[in-house]
């Protein structure tokens, strides 16, 4: 399907010519595998894994799943390490792929590397997780893998069509897993939701990228980009109406306000770690995907699109912050503060610079951190039968759980934006992408937002804290229900996100030095 | 060596930081040895320093690295960086070596406390605070350390906090401090707008190049001394060292006469080139100096604590120091800062070993005679007082006479004011000696006779009544008659014999025979710049002899009040004198008074106006949040009916934008 639409493309010299002039024999493109490793790690383990799953015996330790999906997942890490190398260097460079389908570059490297922890750590947390609630086999992993394998396609690609393949593939895993646990009704419910409105979004995205195709007469981004270089628009309506229709379809997938209604209930509603996994990587490839197409491909219509990320920016961190206040149940709040989040990172896209995308990769990665860190202690603490519904639920938590509390406060904290934690250099970073173009508007609504937010993060925080009178003046009580039980998996999982939310507070260089040199650069496919 | 001179403060930081892990497991000893010996490391690495820069030109004497770049924001910048030049290598030395003293000393002093490791904690965080504010090159890492050393004196001071009255002497170390801090910070903020950086490499080049002159050095350096006088316990502001002696003597010892309360000096000194720009805030240093060393030594006269006397004369000792660098004499001002925190720790730590070895009484009225059981704790005792006196050849006497000279040459007033504090000091401090160490054993006497002549004088009965909650122990005294002093253990003695031998001979840094005897001199010349005394060798030996008089006739006076039994005690001890002048009472009733009705105005001001707003603020983001919640009803056409409202709304936009 790809190659027909590719074969379509007009050849203007750009790429290299699909069609061999002598002959009229379809030529397939060369393919540098090695520069797709991780990818081809992540999609080769979901389909091994499944062939496995058929023809293996049903008794294997149920511990197996999870140990092969964290395995994997460090091995795509590891496998982007020299490829990091190789495509920064001066001689071999980013390359293009696939007839400049797919562009292997640090950006498209930083994202997936993001979207690898992200799924080392669900993994980390689900397995005890699923075990707990008796939902323990391996589909939820491979779904898992699916879901990756979609997201850093997105990172990767340089053609909107192969991104909308790959949003549909992380999409349709996502759907599967909010909807996993099979005995709890609001589970369902929000897996229907999020496939109804999914596919709305979708929708809407593909009618964009339709009408893109009209107005530049290609889906490619680097021919999209030289196009808009090349000609001066006389009339720029199907153009800025894709753009629009395609930052909507954005819009959802990041859950940005006005696109954020399923946000609350899909999160509330979802499987916890799968909660975590969708802040987490689903918002870092729908992120990745929209500076690729945004910030990049249509840079040099930057003026076009910028003031919709800025209304959406300010409507998701207003939205985002004050309905979070008024929620009473932890996952709902999370789920509103994911909203904000978005906002901020929405700030890193409007600015349209380099270093805006720098900054909003670098709140990616401590979001990342905090949303999964966040997230998994709501899974832990809400033992069997979800317990943890209200806000009250947490109370005197931080004495029955002091280390979990204390490690819940500090991701709370690091969101709220307090120094030392990585959220604080993020918004840092972010705020100074967006005065740096002059935005202070925005600048300064987003510091008001953070405020508001951190009201919501200490309310969090002083339930589990101070054991005092409920709202209504009974008698305080301890943690009620059933132990928590904490894993050695969750204990490494959540040592991994606390250790680098400190890390990236107090030792942001590394990190920030990464994020800085994961420009995107789109090239020529030299077929290579 | 460049390179590594963040080892200083990172010895004691990496001792604070594996305390605050082990320190519980390690417990009593082993927690102190581990303090020590990160001190005493810290005091070789600076000897390694001071070493190097002793073989370099007087111009190259200097070692800067910069650690890493700390804050940049917009064209603020501050790195942080360490610098090592003759001025705070001395200071590092003396830190880091009276400090491994007395952390040894505390080894002893703490033994069985409950908390003692959290103690040697809170050592070692100072240590390197205190490294960090000398050795910091800039205006606000030096703040930092600043600050620092005030947290952990604030820790330390009411480090027994069980007793209100120790936890809120920490409170008013602290909130004393603040007034000063207060002066630091629009200093600071002063030399940056001044001149765009708080570097003191660039101050000084600033200064000298003509860029910081007339009213903003004035304002800067006037600045800085309320930021020094709050430090270094200067009058108006010296009230809270005399309360910090709750805190246990080798806090007392290190941070309250040796270390910390030196350093309001040392920053002035650091900004030897702004205050030579600064005209007349000099004379203001100088007489704030003058009048405080007066003042406190007359207080001193009239303290029955032991260690009240001593913290008052290290108020007034510092008031030396404020006179001297007010005379532009800051050789004499290191010089005397050097050979004072020998001295001074040596008698704090005396007088620290006289309190456990007499059961936690720190009335020296019931003292006397304990030379016969503690003969070390009285013989270093002896030396530190010979050396605060004046007694030629101890150190005190030569760095003591410079600052008189300078004073000598700068007004004739101020030297007179000086001398008089002079002949104060070798009184009161002759008057600790004879009541301590001499005379009768009093605490053997009934308890009624004390009790009696304390009542017969009804100051005296206040006093003690408000010297008791310096206590230093909040077990308090257990003093009976039949009590037998004994001599402490040697890691108590050990630091007495150092210190007392260093208090001996200490003079000889900065011998004022010939050029070639003033070593100090010539070593801070770099910083310092050179400094003519103004003064003639014949007029020098003759305001040296004038000054040894003073000093013999103070002990004299003392030896006939107090051994002798001739003349009242009580005729000297005035009630004002005991009462501080009353300074500390007028500000509890300027607090307590109008100050109070000011502060419940801006309380009320606060409750009302600034937090109606916030409540407003946040009640109107509440109505927002459960007004937008009602949007989100949970329905999936509801749903997707946001989601077309912002498609369409988006479109709305392109039709807008579009040119067609």
């Amino acid at each position: 399907m790809i190659l027909q639409v590719l074969a379509q493309i007009p050849t203007d010299g750009v790429t290299a010519p699909l069609v061999e002039e002598s002959t009229s024999r379809l030529v397939t493109p060369r393919i540098p595998w090695s520069y797709l490793t991780p990818q081809l790690i992540l999609f080769l383990g979901a389909v091994i894994g499944v062939a496995l799953v058929a023809l293996l015996p049903k008794r294997l330790p149920k511990y197996l799943s999870a140990l092969a999906t964290v395995v994997l997942a460090a091995g795509t890490l590891v496998s982007i390490v020299p490829l990091w190398g190789r495509v920064g260097n001066a001689r071999e460079g980013a390359i293009s792929a696939w007839s400049g389908a797919i562009g292997v570059d640090r950006f498209g490297l930083f994202v997936t590397a993001l979207i690898c922890l992200a799924v080392l750590v669900t993994a980390l947390f689900a397995d005890s997780y699923l075990r707990r609630e008796g939902l323990d086999g391996p589909e939820f992993y491979l779904l898992l893998m699916t879901a990756a394998f979609g997201a850093s396609i997105m990172a990767i690609s340089n053609d909107l069509i192969v991104l909308f393949v790959g949003v549909e593939i992380l999409s349709i895993s996502s759907y599967v897993l909010t909807a996993m646990h099979a005995r709890r009704v609001t589970s369902q419910e929000a897996g229907l939701k999020y496939l109804v409105l999914g596919g709305f979004a979708s929708a809407v995205l593909l009618y964009g990228l339709a009408l893109i195709y009209g107005a530049t007469g290609s889906t490619n981004l680097l021919q999209i980009q030289v196009f808009l270089s090349e000609r001066v628009l006389t009339s720029d309506g199907l153009l800025l109406g894709g753009l629009g229709l395609m930052m909507a379809g954005f819009g959802f997938k990041v859950g940005a306000a006005p696109f954020h209604m399923w946000t609350p209930d899909v999160y509330q509603g979802a499987p916890t770690p799968v909660s975590g996994f969708m802040a987490s990587a689903v918002k870092t490839a729908a992120f990745a995907g929209m500076i690729r197409v945004f910030v990049v491909g249509f840079g040099s219509a930057a003026e076009l699109w910028r003031p919709i990320v800025f209304v959406m920016a300010v409507l998701s961190l207003l939205v985002g912050s004050i309905v979070s206040v008024v929620q009473s149940n932890v996952k709902r709040m999370l789920a509103y503060s994911s909203i904000a989040h978005a906002g901020f990172i929405l700030l890193g896209v409007h600015s349209a610079t380099e270093r805006g995308t720098s900054a909003a990769l670098f709140y990616l990665a401590s979001y990342t951190a905090m949303a999964l860190g966040s997230f998994g202690i709501v899974a832990l603490a809400a033992r069997r039968g979800e317990h943890l519904q209200k806000l009250s639920d947490l109370r005197g938590f931080a004495t029955a759980h002091p280390g979990l509390a204390l490690a819940f406060a500090l991701l709370l904290f690091a969101q709220s934006g307090v120094p030392l934690t990585g959220g604080f250099i993020a918004k840092l970073g972010v705020i100074g992408a967006a005065v740096d173009q002059g935005d202070w508007a925005l600048a300064v609504v987003a510091m008001i937002t953070a405020v508001i937010s951190t009201f919501m993060y200490l309310r969090i925080i002083v339930s589990m804290f101070f054991v005092g009178g409920g709202d209504h003046g009974e008698e305080p009580a301890g943690f009620e229900g059933p132990p928590v039980n904490v894993s050695w998996t969750s204990m490494v999982g959540l040592g991994i996100v606390v250790v680098a939310t400190l890390f990236l507070g107090i030792l942001p260089g590394t990190v920030k030095h990464w994020s800085n040199q994961a420009v995107v650069e789109m090239v020529r496919d030299s077929g290579r | 060596m460049e390179k590594l001179l963040w080892i200083i403060p990172a010895i004691p930081f990496a001792g604070f930081l594996f305390l605050v892990v082990f320190g519980r497991r390690l417990g009593d000893p082993g927690a102190g040895w581990i303090a020590t010996t990160a001190v005493g490391g810290s005091f070789l690495a600076v000897v390694a320093v001071f070493v190097e820069l002793m073989g370099n030109d007087a111009e190259s004497r200097m070692l800067h690295q910069s650690v890493f770049d700390w804050i940049a924001a917009g064209r603020f910048s501050v790195g942080f960086g360490l610098l090592a030049d003759p001025l705070s290598v001395t200071m590092c030395l003396f830190v880091t070596g009276v400090g491994a003293l007395i952390h040894l000393y505390a080894i002893g002093y703490m033994k069985g406390d409950p908390r003692f490791s959290k103690f040697f904690v809170y050592l070692n965080l100072f240590i390197t605070a205190m490294l960090m504010l000398v050795l910091g090159d800039n205006l606000l890492l030096t703040f930092l350390g600043w600050e620092g050393v005030g947290a952990c004196s604030y820790f330390l001071i009411s480090f027994w906090h069980e007793d209100p009255a120790n936890a809120s002497a920490g409170k008013k170390a602290f909130v004393t401090n603040r007034i000063g801090d207060w002066g630091f910070m629009i200093g600071t903020f002063l030399v940056w707008t001044t001149i765009g950086s708080i570097n003191y490499l660039d101050i000084s080049e600033a200064a000298h190049s003509g860029r910081i002159v007339g009213g903003t050095a004035v304002a800067i350096a006037l600045l800085f001394m309320v930021g020094a006088a709050g430090k270094s316990a200067q009058l108006p502001l010296f009230v809270w060292l005399p309360d910090a002696m709750a805190g246990p003597t080798p806090v007392s010892a290190l941070i309250h006469a040796a270390t910390m309360v030196t350093s309001g000096v040392y920053l002035l000194v650091r900004l030897n080139p702004v205050l030579h720009e600064a005209s007349w805030a000099n004379d203001v240093i100088a007489w704030v100096g003058v009048i405080t060393a007066l003042v406190a030594a007359t207080i001193a006269v009239s303290q029955n604590d032991i260690k009240k006397v001593l913290a008052y004369s290290t108020v007034s000792q510092l008031g030396y120091l404020f006179l001297a660098v007010g005379t532009r004499n800051y050789v004499a001002a290191i010089f005397h800062m050097v050979t004072h925190a020998f001295f001074k720790a040596l008698m704090f730590l005396g007088s620290g070993s006289v309190i456990v070895g007499m059961a936690h009484e720190q009335d020296m009225r019931k003292f006397g005679n304990l030379r016969k059981y503690m003969p070390i704790t009285a013989g270093t005792f002896i030396i530190g007082w010979l050396a605060i006196a004046g007694v030629p050849p101890f150190s005190g006497f030569w760095s003591k006479d410079e600052i008189l000279a300078g004073a000598w040459a700068e007004n004739k007033v101020m030297w007179a004011l000086g001398l008089l504090t002079a002949l104060l000091t070798a009184f009161y401090m002759s008057r600790q000696v004879f009541l301590t160490f001499f005379g009768t054993e009093k605490w053997r006497e009934p308890v009624t006779a004390v009790h009696h002549e304390a009542s017969g004088e009804g100051v005296e009965e206040s006093t003690a009544a408000e010297n008791a909650h310096s206590n230093d122990h909040d077990h308090g005294s257990h003093l009976t008659p039949d009590h037998t002093p004994r001599e402490s253990p040697w890691v108590m003695t050990l630091p007495l014999v150092v210190l007392s031998l260093l208090a001996l001979v200490a003079g000889v840094l900065n011998l004022p025979f010939s050029s070639g005897t003033k070593h100090l001199e010539h070593w801070l010349e770099p910083v310092v710049g050179s400094h003519e005394l103004g003064v003639e060798g014949s007029q020098l030996v003759v305001l040296a002899v004038v000054a040894v008089l003073c000093g013999l006739i103070g002990i004299g006076f003392a030896a006939m009040v107090y051994l002798r039994g001739k003349g009242s005690p009580a005729a000297i001890e005035r009630a004002e004198f005991a009462h501080g002048w009353y300074i500390d009472e007028a500000y509890s009733w300027f607090m307590g008074g109008p100050g109070r009705k000011f502060f419940e105005a801006v309380s009320w001001f606060d409750r009302t106006v600034i937090d109606g707003v916030v409540n407003g603020v946040a009640a109107g983001v509440s109505a927002t949040g459960s007004g937008l919640r009602l949007a989100q009803t949970g329905r999936v056409r509801n749903s997707a009916i946001g989601i077309a409202a912002g498609t369409v709304a988006v479109l709305v936009y392109v039709v807008v934008r579009m040119s067609v």
